[in-house]
């Protein structure tokens, strides 16, 4: 695998940092090994053999919000925050700067209709993109949120700060801090279940397959055919994050 | 077809409503700068020997150590979990800004300025353990760390290391506040905040913050002591202000003029926020009342020559009304980098509350609290030259 | 000026005073780092078993096969077939779990169907829409639509 900014910037921080105080000490202190993910645990999940992301083919999301309710539900999600969510586009014609989006609690109650006549309008399902470079594990100043070995964007919330750095460098807006636990929490791509070989509650939810678990290290998952043959974009590809969640049909005006 | 959420105008991301970082976060980069100004103002003098400000140099470095003992308090008490802050220096994540400000901060407030203030005050500190009696003379016993040596040879030591602290001192201050600016200019996700300018902006206010705040200190407290104010110094702190002030306003300028010009993406947002939610914050406190009127003021005391009375009071006015400027400015970067959605279709409001554990209340005391340390310091470490002299 | 060391001695306990200071941070940091800190990369390995920890809410269409033929038979064969049966039932584990003895909640049908079939203009043409106020004629949508194959 190519050398990613994240790798880059570990070892030249390394260096830089080392010529401060903790000099010596630091190293130790922080020290990266790298164990082996290969060793499967108990119940046979080996991290080492996935690569997790997900698929969104934007033209058949229906905006039914059965994905809000689901993840809520299996995740015990707070009232007024999202871990996935459905924006609603409005856009005129060719005027890709200033569509109409809206929202109404994240589409958890599905979305009134339409009222205006419009030229275009479509849904767009959100949530984290599980970013292999991401900009919210990099500012975590003590490690309480990393990209787990098979591609996830965890948070131990055991350890969390509550600091609110990882939710300001998030560009999409999936962070947010639980109002009770007063720690961040974001999607973690239920985990708990893509770990014991079931699909994500928003993709069990899904009534049309618009939304789908892909496992990329997996060479029998259909995404790999669904990569070579569509067109597909992430969100806000400027940011550079290699965001993991690909966007199908996805329109220029989404940001 | 926009539905409607309390102070939100436009689309927001739907964890986006509420605002993350508040005032305390404010109050942090404005009292760091602070630090970093007062200590840069003192380091003036003793690296380039500059005179005229002599009788300020123990008084920054005072002020700035009230200072610094504040500035992680804001942090701590905004921090979902305080109790877990020591995770910070146990386990830092190297890729944050966050974590190495941790040791940036440590290294300024151990090695450079704890030492400095010791190696300086040293010979005070062995007399006053011998003359003084009761409790504080266990204190002033405990600051000699077991020393009593101040014979010229271990002064002339002390001198020569407290140079070399300061030399170091000089990048530190720069880093300390750099680094502050670095924070909030590393974050690609906001536009408002990214740019490689916000180190350097950060760093320029953060001097003219510390220079204005310890000219005010220094003349309240000559007001309070009942002391002539020494003129020579304050003209040439005045000087130094308005020179600091030029560079940074031009920076801010600079920015402005670059992200007019560039209209990027998010350009129509940020200008929506300051012409709509930022107006007061932004171009009347801190554009009109905090710089231009401070510059207008400083400017006159350099080129038209005034009686003292005037320029006291003068110097007086664009001290306080710098300081303003500047909190607003910080203001603007925290507060004004979360009103705008990082969709840039929507903008929501900011709600300060006052007897809260982030409100307004606590930023007032954490202010404050600053001016209580120095209080305590001046009483302990007397940075008076006139005394010191005798 | 002629400078011996005893001039400089007194920065002898400054030295040992930072000294003991990085002593003290080490010997903390030795004994509260969690275990298993660094294993994998910067984080507690711990971690990532506490995500896995949850419960399982939906126990994934999968099971409901198992108990559940004759309902599956019919939704297959209609267009409905795409639809896992929690995508309208809700999350099931429980009632997996207890063999069925947990019973479900009815669903309640008229938005349940209205949540994806009311008619709007961002969603797609293959969905088969209707303006709630011309086709409901009072009566609930099971009354005519089968839910499981709801062609008429
Ligand atoms: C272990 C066998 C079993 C499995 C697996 C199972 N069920 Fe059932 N289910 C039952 C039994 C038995 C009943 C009948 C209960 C009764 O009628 O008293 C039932 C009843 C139901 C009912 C109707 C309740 C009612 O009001 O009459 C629903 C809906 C249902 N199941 C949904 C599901 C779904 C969805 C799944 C898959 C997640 C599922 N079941 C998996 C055994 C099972
Ligand atoms: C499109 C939504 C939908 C899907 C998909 C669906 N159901 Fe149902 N199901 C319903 C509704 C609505 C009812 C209740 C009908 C009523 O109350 O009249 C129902 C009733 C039932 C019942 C009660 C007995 C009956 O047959 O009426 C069972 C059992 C059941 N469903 C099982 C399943 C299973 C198993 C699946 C998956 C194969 C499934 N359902 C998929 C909507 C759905
Ligand atoms: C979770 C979303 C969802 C729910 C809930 C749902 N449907 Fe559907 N329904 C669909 C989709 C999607 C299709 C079209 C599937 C396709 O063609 O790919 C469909 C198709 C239909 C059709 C067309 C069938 C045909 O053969 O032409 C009817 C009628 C229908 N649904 C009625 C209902 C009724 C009545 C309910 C409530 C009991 C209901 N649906 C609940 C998603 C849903
Ligand atoms: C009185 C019986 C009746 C009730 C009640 C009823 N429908 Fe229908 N529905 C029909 C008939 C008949 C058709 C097929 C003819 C048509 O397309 O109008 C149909 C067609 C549909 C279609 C397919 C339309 C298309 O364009 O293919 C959908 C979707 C649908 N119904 C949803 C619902 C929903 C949702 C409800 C509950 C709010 C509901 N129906 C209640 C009788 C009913």
């Amino acid at each position: 695998m190519r050398k990613t900014r994240r790798e880059i910037l570990l070892s030249a921080g390394k260096y830089i940092l080392l010529t401060g105080t903790a000099a010596a000490g630091l190293e130790s202190l922080t020290g990266t090994a790298s164990a082996d993910t290969t060793t499967p645990a108990s119940d046979g999940y080996k991290m080492a053999d996935h690569w997790w992301g997900m698929t969104m083919e934007v033209d058949k999301c229906i905006g039914c919000g059965n994905c809000v309710r689901a993840c809520s539900k299996e995740n015990d999600v707070p009232e007024g925050f999202y871990r996935t969510w459905i924006e609603r586009y409005h856009v005129k014609e060719g005027d890709m700067e200033h569509p109409t989006v809206e929202s109404p609690d994240g589409g958890m109650h599905g979305f009134p209709p339409t009222s205006t006549p419009v030229d275009k309008s479509f849904f767009i399902p959100k949530l984290c993109n599980h970013c292999a470079d991401s900009p919210c594990t990099q500012v975590c100043p003590v490690g309480a949120t990393f990209v787990s070995p098979d591609g996830v964007v965890l948070v131990d919330q055991s350890y969390c700060l509550g600091c609110r750095y990882c939710v300001q460098a998030c560009p999409y807006g999936c962070r947010f801090i639980h109002p009770t636990k007063n720690v961040v929490e974001k999607c973690n791509l239920c985990y708990h279940r893509i770990t014991k070989g079931l699909t994500t509650a928003c993709c069990e939810a899904c009534p049309t397959g618009a939304r789908k678990l892909v496992d990329l290290k997996n060479p029998k998952d259909p995404v790999h055919d669904f990569l070579r043959h569509y067109k597909v974009q992430v969100l806000k590809p400027h940011m550079a994050t290699h965001a993991k969640v690909f966007y199908k049909d996805l329109d220029g005006s989404v940001r | 077809m926009v539905h409607a959420i309390p102070g939100v105008e436009g689309f927001m991301y739907p964890n986006e409503v509420e605002l993350q970082w508040g005032l305390l976060v404010v109050v942090y980069p404005y009292i760091t700068g602070l630090v970093a100004g007062a200590f840069i103002l003192a380091s003036l003098e003793r690296v380039f020997r500059v005179e005229a400000v002599k009788p300020t140099y123990r008084l920054a470095l005072l002020t700035a150590l009230a200072f610094l003992l504040v500035a992680p308090l804001p942090l701590q008490l905004h921090l979902g979990h305080p109790e877990r802050s020591l995770e910070m220096y146990l386990t830092p994540h190297k890729e944050s800004a966050m974590a190495m400000f941790g040791f940036v901060y440590l290294w300024y407030l151990m090695v450079v300025l704890l030492v400095e203030i010791w190696l300086d005050y040293r010979a005070d500190i062995v007399r006053r353990a011998q003359s003084e009696t009761g409790l504080l003379r266990i204190v002033y016993r405990v600051l000699t760390l077991g020393s009593m040596n101040i014979s010229p040879a271990s002064l002339h030591v002390d001198e020569r290391l407290g140079w070399i602290m300061t030399i170091v001192g000089i990048p530190s201050a720069f880093m300390l506040h750099g680094y502050v600016g670095f924070l909030f200019g590393s974050i690609k996700a906001n536009p408002w905040w990214s740019t490689p300018l916000m180190p350097i902006v950060f760093l320029f206010s953060a001097m003219v913050s510390g220079i204005a705040g310890v000219q005010g200190i220094y003349m309240f407290s000559m007001w309070v002591r009942k002391k002539t104010i020494d003129m020579r110094c304050v003209d040439t702190i005045g000087t130094y202000l308005f020179y600091a002030f030029i560079i940074d306003f031009s920076l801010e300028m600079l920015d402005l003029l670059h992200r007019t010009y560039e209209s990027s993406e998010s350009f129509a947002s940020l200008d929506f926020m300051v012409h709509t939610r930022l107006f007061t914050s932004q171009i009347v406190l801190q554009i009109i009342v905090g710089t231009l009127v401070p510059l207008a003021i400083l400017a006159a005391t350099q080129v038209l020559t005034l009686a003292e009375q005037t320029r006291k009071r003068m110097y007086a006015t664009a001290s306080v009304l710098t300081l303003i400027g500047i909190f607003f400015m910080r203001w603007n970067v925290v507060i004004g980098g979360q009103l705008f959605s990082k969709s840039f279709l929507g903008y929501t409001t900011y709600k300060l509350e006052f007897a809260t554990r982030e409100g307004l209340l606590t930023a007032g005391v954490l202010m404050i609290l600053p001016l209580f340390i120095l209080w305590g310091l001046v009483k302990l470490l007397p940075p008076w030259t006139e005394e010191t002299a005798s | 000026m002629r400078v011996s060391f005893q001039d400089a001695k007194h920065l002898i306990s400054l030295v040992g005073l930072f000294a003991a200071a990085v002593g003290v941070f080490v010997i903390l940091r030795a004994a509260v780092v969690p275990a298993g800190f660094g294993k994998y990369g910067h984080y507690r390995a711990g971690a990532i078993d506490d995500n896995r920890a949850r419960a399982v809410k939906f126990a994934g269409q999968g099971e409901c096969v198992y108990c559940h033929d004759a309902q599956l038979q019919v939704r297959d064969s209609g267009r409905h077939k795409t639809i896992s049966c929690e995508a309208c039932h809700g999350p099931q584990a429980k009632h997996v779990a207890s063999d069925g003895k947990e019973k479900p909640a009815k669903p309640d049908v008229i938005p349940l169907c209205l949540n994806c079939h009311e008619k709007d203009a961002a969603k797609p043409a293959f969905l088969p829409q209707v303006v709630k106020a011309d086709h409901y004629t009072g009566t609930t949508c099971s009354d005519c639509h089968q839910p499981h194959n709801p062609k008429m």
